[in-house]
């Protein structure tokens, strides 16, 4: 079973890299891009992968992959 | 009176913790490893500044799963004072022992200075020496000091007094100028509802001897042995 975690800072929370980033996308001359936001994705292999293995990883993704605090994650499973 | 430092794989201001509470102090202060799983018999707990685990995920995110970390957390349960300074304070927001979470600095910049910190409230085993609104010098060092917390975090902290120090320029103003790292209300150190653990991002251990710049963070320590001798 594979699995990927996509986690983003909430938008809520300031994000200054992705505005540094921004920033430097309209040194680069184009300055019509008025957002950047920047976040991690994860890829996640799992062997024998059980009937609660879905669950178990929502939690993994609450408990320790995102901080619920400033970030938000999307679990996707991919067979 | 005993003291215990956590050390994890990383952690870098250990031995500045050891001797401001040994040395300066004179505190018995030990290293507690942090695959080690039991805190009996320690009167105060610090989580020095540092990288744990490299900073990987995110700072604090995996050293909260250190065996260690379940000691903490019982610890900081039952009443007894914790400080998390810098790493020490990713630790405890990661931990949940306070609240909020700290993000990298407005600036992208790691910094490395003094700054001024405004005192707060005083009522609380770690300030309980100083005056409110007293102004100390003490350094920062770090590239995700940035403290954020929603809305309602933030109301709960102002009303139960557990802002315990904010950025301020030398005169004691609290300012946006004064904000090193883009922190929420200049928030530079808050304590939990118990008042029992305290995190800041501030190194008061490298504001312990006049030869280091500054004494002003020895206020904190002298409150907490204050504190423990009543």
């Amino acid at each position: 079973m594979k699995a990927r975690v996509t986690v983003m800072p909430k938008k809520s929370v300031l994000d200054p890299q992705g505005v540094a980033v921004r920033d430097a996308i309209a040194h680069h001359g184009f300055p019509q891009i008025s957002m950047v936001r920047i976040g991690k994705v994860m890829e996640i292999e799992i062997d024998e992968a059980g009937p609660d293995a879905e669950a178990r990883l929502h939690e993994i993704c609450a408990d320790l992959l995102s901080n619920p605090v400033i970030e938000d994650y999307v679990l996707q499973i991919e067979g | 009176m005993k003291a215990a430092v956590i050390r994890f794989p990383g952690s870098n201001c250990d031995q500045d913790c050891h001797y401001a509470l040994q040395r300066v102090f004179g505190i018995s202060t030990d290293y507690v490893w942090h695959k080690d799983s039991s805190l009996k018999g320690y009167d105060l707990v610090v989580l020095p500044g540092g990288f744990s685990y490299g900073d990987y995920l995110r700072c604090g995110a995996i050293a909260r799963f250190s065996p260690i970390m379940k000691a903490v957390t019982d610890y900081a349960n039952a009443g007894g004072l914790l400080i998390g300074i810098c790493n020490g304070f990713q630790v405890l927001t990661e931990s949940r022992l306070l609240p909020g979470a700290l993000v990298r600095n407005r600036s992208l910049h790691f910094i490395c200075e003094h700054r001024f910190l405004r005192v707060g409230a005083t009522d609380n085993p770690f300030l309980n020496l100083a005056q409110p609104g007293q102004v100390l010098n003490i350094p920062i060092a770090h590239g995700e000091g940035n403290y954020t917390a929603d809305q309602a975090t933030l109301e709960e902290l102002n009303a139960n007094r557990q802002i315990l120090v904010r950025y301020c320029d030398a005169k004691g103003t609290v300012s946006e100028a004064a904000n090193p790292n883009g922190s929420l209300n200049n928030i530079a150190g808050i304590c939990n509802a118990g008042r029992n653990v305290f995190g800041l991002m501030p190194h008061p251990e490298r504001a312990c001897e006049a030869r280091l710049g500054s004494e002003d963070g020895n206020v904190i320590f002298q409150s907490i042995l204050k504190y423990l001798k009543n």
